[in-house]
């Protein structure tokens, strides 16, 4: 019995060379070699050698047509395969991109914009004007169903024709000759150049979209007009860009090929950039772990960057207790912020008293909070928030604070800093605050029916603008408002900052209702503002965190 | 036979159908909806959007609509995923956790069986125990701690292998360990335990006495019976490891179908979420269907009984 098996390392050696041959077979037919990825991980220090960039998205763009598009993945492949009017240099301003000129009117109402002449589709068509008319009013057709087409409702008449009550020809948009465009607005707005750097404001090229909804969902059938154009898109897997050499600015363009791996899971991202297979990590292209983030960031492996996006509490203004100001300013008041950054969110962000974040610009290239400091909307003082929740108690005839819950969505991060926010409620105003987390979808919907207490919120920009974090979120009237706070003070004031006829006074306003909703009614609880934590690899340059906290690779280099 | 495969297939239909109409009940219950986004769209554009995809009819109506859909062959489009079409999705991602599936499956049943064997014969003695000690490993260790370790380890520190990706044969060797592991753990337990019975049994005892040698004896008269078992195991596991597996994947970066299951509920992506569920029923069915058969060509006795089998 014994005999036959003497030689276990024989069996073992016909199993491996079975299954290396199964596992032949099976790759064979469907990955095909790629030459061109082994020739760009060649590390050669010649300038001579083509430059790749390397980075991961967590998930693939779920559309990149522009009328489609809603979010940060899409936003950052988008940025290299398409050119709008303008474009956002590296500090956040507007620079003429595919617009030779931008004159508003006298009335700062109508804007007469001129094209370049010498921009070229992939297809090899020129961009006229008139691209840009029909992807605008073909992002307002109800019929595309755009989520983002409100993005173009500053445009007279978008609105309207975008809910199904008027028409294509009434929008305010008209190509007057092949390389003019005017567009009409409602009212002025200074921040329309800035605006026309948004994807919903990319062209499109007709013939390739028009009676094609599936267009932008395949390498194939995409036509572009951008640095970059797109090489491959193996679906989950990965999207190959490769530089376009009839962009017209072309010789700004200095990477060859971009490879962007559609990678989830942050430990293995980590991996890849360990390993040099990718060049960058941060700003919604993968997410340094958290547990290491202190340790890089010590060693300047790692840098911290502040984001466009407010971490914050929403208080159900609508419902008691929290129908009362003293009430929500004694909760707000009794968090300590910077303790909550250093020992639980861990990423060096900034402690938020107001919604605006730093990263978000002022006017005349000063940034908002540069100009409005929101440090003396109030102060974090136990003694005073108990004084506040006791006179609040008795304003609302209350005895005792009824059962309250702070409701956030799952996630580990979410939960860790509900349970240290309670935690210093507890010890400070001797209130227990039970804590429910509801999966995504159905916490939106509980949180936009006003079925909570208090309940978990974040937002990012949009648009560079302070307009994004005022009258979004605090106006009575916006549908983001899911805490109901209501002061007729701050409407008017946000209401009269979109007619204002300067920047500084538009922005002046907007200022002074965020203070309102915070220094005096506490509408909502800031608890910090973002930061994106990214690394690099050496020798790449102009490679950075947008001031939304995306990363902007288009015109970077490598040395 | 034929009745027997005939009205398996009807069962088969059956259970389909009741599958389906749960499960858009179910979905349609939870919620939320695919829709949804955080910011504030207007009611118009919700309008707009649920016109586009149907939603704004009775759910009766959607119900029909996709059934009729369906019987064309017709899944939809995913409402999340823009204009990318639902079969065309499972296609692609099952392409990945199919090959990798059937290396985990080749790897399971070459080494559990090998394992097994070896223990059944030196029954008791170093052999039998530290297979066995590594056969407890591998059923003790999850596959989330497993893979990150096996990357960290060989991708990472030695650099034999790439930290992600499926682009060449080499890229199968870690995640197939990590998927094997337990399996190839449960297959040398399963059958070392039948084995050992086997062997004590008297046909074997008579072929032993009659001078066969060990190896012919474990080949040719005792492996056919001790796989019994297994055979019924294979038909559950190769449902359960072609489908994908969401750690996995997600740890080695594949683009496999494993994610979809949680990611198309996540998203409320009903047509996704529609289109993986049936696809996941009839990969059960089928492979447990196989194995009822299979188990019908491996044990003679099953075949009198015509068709009884399978009850």
């Amino acid at each position: 019995m014994k005999g036959s098996f003497r030689k276990p390392a024989q069996l073992m050696l016909v199993l491996v060379v079975a299954l290396s041959m199964l596992l032949s077979a099976c790759s064979g037919n469907n990955n095909k070699p790629d030459p061109s990825n082994n020739g760009g991980a060649a590390n050669g220090g010649e300038t001579k050698a083509p430059q790749e960039f390397r980075f991961t998205l967590a998930s693939e763009p779920p559309s990149l047509d522009p009328a489609l598009m809603t979010d940060a993945q899409s936003s950052i492949v988008a940025a290299g395969l398409y050119e709008g009017l303008t474009r956002l240099n590296t500090s956040g301003e507007p620079k003429n991109a595919i617009a030779k000129e931008i004159t508003p009117s006298e009335d700062g109402k109508t804007y007469t914009i001129k094209l370049r002449d010498d921009v070229k589709w992939s297809n090899g068509e020129s961009v006229t004007a008139h691209d840009f008319e029909y992807a605008w009013k073909r992002a307002l057709n109800p019929e595309t169903a755009s989520e983002y087409a409100y993005m173009l409702y500053y445009i007279e008449n978008a609105e309207k024709y975008n809910t199904g009550g008027g028409t294509a020809d009434e929008v305010g948009i008209k190509a007057t000759d092949d390389y003019t465009l005017e567009v009409k607005l409602y009212t002025p707005a200074p921040y329309f150049p800035s605006l026309l750097s948004h994807y919903t404001y990319l062209p499109v090229n007709k013939g390739a979209v028009d009676g094609k909804p599936e267009w932008a969902s395949e390498q194939a059938t995409i036509v572009s007009n951008g640095p970059f154009l797109l090489k491959e898109w193996k679906h989950e897997d990965k999207l190959v860009l490769e530089k376009n050499p009839d962009y017209y600015n072309a010789s700004a363009v200095n990477f060859d090929k971009v490879t962007i791996s559609l990678i989830n899971d942050e430990n293995t991202v980590y991996n890849l950039y360990d390993t040099d297979k990718i060049d960058w990590i941060g700003a919604q292209a993968g997410s340094v772990p958290t547990d290491r983030t202190p340790q890089l960031v010590k060693e300047g492996k790692a840098e911290i960057t502040s984001v466009a996006s407010t971490y914050y509490y929403l208080f159900n203004n609508n419902k008691a207790p929290f129908n009362n100001a003293k009430i929500r300013k004694a909760f707000s008041m009794s968090v300590d912020r910077q303790s909550l950054i250093d020992n639980v969110a861990k990423a060096n962000q900034q402690p938020a008293f107001g919604l605006v974040p730093p990263s978000i610009a002022g006017v005349e290239g000063k940034m908002f909070r540069e100009m409005y400091p929101d440090t003396d909307f109030f102060k974090e003082d136990v003694a005073e928030a108990k004084k506040l929740l006791a006179e609040g108690l008795a304003e609302s005839n209350l005895t005792a604070l009824p059962e309250i819950t702070l409701l956030y969505n799952t996630s580990e991060g979410h939960k860790a800093i509900a349970e240290a926010v309670v935690d210093m409620w507890r010890q400070n105003l001797g209130v227990e605050v039970k804590l429910a987390n509801q999966e995504w979808g159905t916490f939106l919907e509980s949180r936009k029916a006003g079925q909570f207490d208090i309940a978990r919120s974040g937002w990012g920009a949009d648009i560079n603008h302070p307009i994004n974090f005022t009258y979004d979120l605090i106006h009575s009237k916006s549908g983001n408002n899911d805490g109901k706070y209501n002061n007729p003070k701050v409407d008017e004031l946000l209401n009269n900052s979109l007619v204002a006829a300067t920047p500084e006074e538009s922005v002046k306003m907007m200022a002074e209702a965020e203070k309102i909703a915070f220094a005096e009614d506490m509408g909502a609880m800031p608890l910090y503002y973002y930061t994106t934590v990214t690394m690099i690899k050496d020798g790449f340059k102009d490679v950075i965190s947008d001031y939304a906290g995306h990363i902007d690779w288009v015109f970077g280099s490598k040395e | 036979m034929v009745r027997y495969i005939l009205s398996k297939f009807m069962f088969m239909l059956l259970s389909l159908f009741l599958l389906i109409t749960a499960t858009f009940v179910l979905m349609n219950a939870i919620p939320g909806s695919p829709l949804q986004s955080e910011k504030a769209t207007s009611e118009q554009v919700q309008k707009n959007l649920e016109a586009y995809y149907g939603l704004d009819k009775p759910l009766i109506v959607q119900y029909g609509t996709y059934l009729k859909n369906l019987v064309q062959g017709d899944l939809g489009i995913s409402m999340k995923k823009k204009f990318q079409s639902v079969d065309k999705m499972i296609a692609q991602s099952f392409g990945y956790s199919l090959r990798l599936g059937l290396s985990a499956i080749v790897t399971s049943v070459v080494a559990g069986s090998v394992l097994g064997i070896l223990a059944a014969m030196h029954h008791r003695k170093t052999l039998d125990n530290s297979a066995m000690i590594l056969a407890v490993l591998g059923l003790a260790i999850p596959s989330i701690v497993l893979a990150p370790l096996l990357q960290y380890l060989f991708a990472v520190k030695l650099r034999i292998f790439e930290v992600a990706g499926l682009n060449g044969p080499m890229d199968y060797v870690l995640p197939t360990i990590a998927l094997a592991s337990g399996p190839i753990a449960f297959i040398a337990r399963l059958l070392r335990s039948t084995m050992i019975e086997v062997l004590n049994a008297d046909y074997i005892k008579t072929a032993k006495s009659k001078g066969l040698s060990g190896y012919v004896i474990v080949m040719r008269h005792a492996l056919r019976n001790s796989m019994l078992p297994v055979v019924t195991y294979l038909g559950y596991l190769t449902a359960g490891i072609i489908t994908g597996s969401v750690v996995i994947e997600e740890i080695f970066g594949i683009p496999g179908i494993g994610k979809y299951f949680v990611q198309s509920v996540t998203d409320r992506d009903y047509p996704l979420i529609m289109g993986i569920t049936i696809f996941y029923a009839i990969i059960l069915m089928v492979t447990r269907f196989l194995a009822d058969i299979a188990y019908v060509f491996v044990d003679p006795r099953m075949r009198v009984s015509g068709g009884k089998v399978g009850k």
